[in-house]
């Protein structure tokens, strides 16, 4: 690849979007309300959002990374970024978010057979099936591979039962991913299996949970006598927790985006200074510290990016992406919330939203592995300290 | 496109580099030199010359070989990993760099010099004990066709070494940069003895002659030519620490695994585990500030000062982390002189004073972020 080659795509790529990208998706809006997720019972929010994920999928570009035969474009990580900078430059918003694409996709890209791929993967890229992830139980936390919910062989089926927890829109997804153990007598990394269940099935129910932030999109999720045909299992039966595994890696990889990424390229003392007053020595040199640390890190998500994108991976740092992300973004809100002052601390009004973000960062430090769970894998895996 | 990993040659020269010094400048050198009262080995310098290193910011056609600022970072690191003395950043980096934004033919023969290793430069800059190049009171009066200069500079870190002067002085016209040879009539170097055994010494000038061709540009705009030189140093310098990082942290890391107290290896504890975790985290984040640094610098020198100054605010606080940590972990054994960490405290906070502390260095960031 030459950087004409991305010269010309890069033209290409402006005059097409210039073309294809309705008006209305150009606003430069990436929040909770204006993202498409997708799914069988999506409700599109407007003509124009419909429109966008329509033209964006037949091009490739809700997964532009992916192969083309399962919907993707098939773009390197030098294109993929090329696109991202032109549809930052008009402000469009994303055509599709989804846990499909985060999640599940690069599992299935991994572990999943030929057929599996072509069966999930290109309805997660035009959006037809919304996914979500079934892994916490109330007993399995941090300590992840105690899941307890039981898949039980019969026939050509599996007979699912148990409870998950923390399952993000499970009350609004098609279809669940979920860990579940086929083997209760193996040792317990070994008889868990990495299973696909339609959330239609009979005996699938699910119960949202409300948090210290309000409401929020987890759920409980419920198994009661469920039926899963065995060929829905990924990768090999029993083994699904090196599936768990891939899948952690991304996650984290995501979460911790959000400390870069959270609030966009922008400087925390643009955001902050936009609060009158200005702010004391104190709160002043923390956001000091907390900007050249945020810029660092986004710096770090960019080399291991690279590196990923060279075939090598991320695998354990991604450990340690995740933990500089979230404790950085929970500083950020913390010093959010200090030059709002009594403003920030609305529950409702003018300012509502910000005690909200605020409270909500406290869980990125917890979900995907907790921070000292992200200690531990480093301190283990990276360092090699006994265990 | 640019990449913040590193490339195929700059991971050989980082292999040269480290198999060179682990032979000849491992810390048991450094430690030589202080209990000798000495802080420069003229061979060391004449090898680092021999393989190019001197001449990493010197163009070719100067004699150098020109490999730019990333590279001269990857140099920096490996000698800050064994915390190598030698006058590389106020010569090869600092000075080249100031040298080669003037295209006259002295400063090309000076920066054939450099290339050679037959010349050491110091930076004559800071009067104060903070760094700040605009608080720059040594005068420069115009004195028939030249200058008389007088004032005094401290912390001149490599000037008692030095065969060579650059002194930033205020002129009418405003700041102006001057070379000077170090034994030029009136310029009295006192050699201080500063915590990391090294060279830095108090510089005085009285009614010191310099003629117009001494001066580096322009007079009244030391910047133009200054600025780049002080990134790159800037940069180099946050290279060096976070080698410098590494090198502690490696020693503690191997300490962890080793040290048993309670009939089991210390490493073993959660609570230790995580500290050693969490140091590793921050300093594979200031790598990744550090590689920009190299990065920017080779593309657009001119305006490079944020990610330069990110990388030594950050490099600046990870190095301390380090030696911190890296005294504690090891317990009783590293407050001794006998053991090496306590050499690695000292250079972390000399390295950290040097061009520019934390706070110098943030708020230039904050400068650039909108603060």
């Amino acid at each position: 690849m030459t950087d004409t080659d991305l010269g010309a795509f890069r033209t290409e790529t402006r005059a097409w979007l210039e073309a294809n990208c309705p008006t209305e998706m150009r606003d430069g809006i990436r929040d909770e309300e204006t993202i498409c997720w997708g799914g069988r019972n999506w409700q599109f929010t407007s003509d124009a959002q419909k429109t966008w994920l329509e033209v964006m999928a037949a091009k490739g570009w809700t997964v532009p990374t992916w192969p083309v035969e399962y919907g993707g474009a098939g773009l390197d990580r030098a294109h993929d970024k090329v696109l991202q900078e032109e549809l930052d430059a008009i402000g469009a918003r994303w055509p599709l978010q989804s846990f499909g694409i985060w999640m599940l996709g690069p599992a299935l890209l991994a572990f999943g057979s030929h057929e599996q791929k072509l069966q999930y993967l290109p309805p997660i890229a035009r959006g037809e099936v919304r996914w979500c992830q079934g892994y916490s139980e109330p007993g399995a936390g941090s300590d992840l591979a105690s899941v307890q919910t039981k898949a039980a062989s019969d026939g050509d089926h599996y007979v699912v039962n148990g409870q998950k927890v923390w399952t993000s829109y499970a009350d609004k997804a098609d279809c669940i991913f979920a860990l579940v153990r086929t083997d209760p007598d193996a040792k317990k990394h070994l008889g868990i299996s990495f299973l696909l269940i339609d959330m239609d099935t009979a005996g699938v129910s699910t119960k949202p949970i409300r948090l210290i932030s309000g409401s929020s999109p987890f759920c409980e999720t419920f198994f009661d006598d469920v039926r899963v045909p065995k060929s829905n299992v990924v990768g090999t039966e029993h083994r699904g927790w090196d599936v768990a595994k891939h899948l952690l890696t991304h996650e984290r990889e995501m979460i911790s985006g959000g400390g870069a990424g959270l609030l966009g390229t922008r400087s925390l003392g643009a955001v902050l200074a936009e609060h009158d007053g200005g702010m004391d020595a104190i709160t002043r040199a923390e956001a000091l510290q907390c900007e050249v640390d945020q810029l660092a890190i986004g710096l770090t998500l960019e080399r291991y990016k690279d590196q990923a994108e060279t075939g090598g991976g991320v695998g354990d740092a991604s450990a340690m992406l995740k933990y500089e992300g979230t404790e950085l973004n929970k500083r950020r809100h913390e010093l959010l919330m200090s030059a709002g002052g009594a403003d920030a601390l609305e529950w409702e009004g003018t300012h509502a939203g910000l005690a909200a973000d605020w409270l909500r960062t406290k869980a990125n430090s917890i979900e995907g592995g907790t921070s000292e769970v992200m200690l531990s894998i480093i301190s283990r895996r990276i360092l090699g300290l006994p265990g | 496109m640019t990449t913040l990993m590193m490339s195929e040659d700059e991971t050989m020269l980082q292999d040269a580099a480290r198999g060179f010094l682990d032979g000849a400048a491992p810390v048991s050198h450094l430690r030589g030199l202080r209990d000798a009262g000495e802080t420069h080995d003229a061979n060391l310098w004449g090898e680092m010359a021999a393989m190019g290193w001197t001449g990493v910011l010197v163009p070719e056609d100067a004699g150098g070989s020109d490999m730019g600022h990333a590279a001269a970072g990857i140099l920096a690191q490996e000698m800050g990993k064994t915390l190598v003395t030698s006058p590389f950043l106020s010569t090869a980096v600092i000075a080249a760099t100031a040298l080669r934004q003037v295209a006259t033919d002295r400063s090309k023969a000076a920066l054939g010099q450099i290339a050679e290793g037959k010349v050491i430069y110091a930076l004559a800059i800071d009067e104060g004990h903070k760094h700040d190049p605009d608080a720059t009171a040594l005068q420069a009066v115009a004195d028939g066709n030249g200058f008389k200069l007088t004032g005094s500079k401290g912390f001149v870190v490599d000037g008692a070494n030095a065969d060579r002067v650059l002194v930033l002085a205020r002129a009418e016209a405003g700041l102006t940069l001057f070379d000077l040879p170090a034994d030029r009539d009136g310029i009295t170097r006192t050699a201080n003895a500063m915590i990391d055994a090294r060279d830095a010494a108090a510089v005085d000038f009285a009614d010191v002659e310099a003629t117009g061709d001494d001066v580096v540009g322009t007079v009244g705009d030391a910047m133009t030519v200054l600025q780049p030189a002080l990134n790159a140093g800037q940069a180099a310098l946050a290279a060096e620490m976070a080698g410098l990082a590494a090198g502690a942290f490696g020693m503690t890391v191997g300490y962890l695994k080793e040290r048993k107290q309670f009939g089991i290896e210390i490493g073993r504890f959660q609570a230790l585990q995580h500290r050693a975790a969490h140091l590793w985290c921050e300093t594979e984040v200031t790598a990744s500030a550090v590689r920009n640094a190299g990065r920017v610098l080779d593309e657009d020198i001119d305006n490079a000062t944020m990610a330069v100054s990110l990388a030594k605010a950050r490099a600046t606080d990870t190095a301390k982390l380090a030696v911190i940590e890296g005294v504690q972990m090891h317990g009783g054994i590293g407050m001794t002189d006998a053991f090496d960490m306590g050499f690695y405290m000292k250079r972390a906070r000399v390295a950290a004073e040097w061009l520019g502390d934390y706070g110098y260095h943030a708020e230039r960031v904050a400068a650039a972020r909108g603060f």
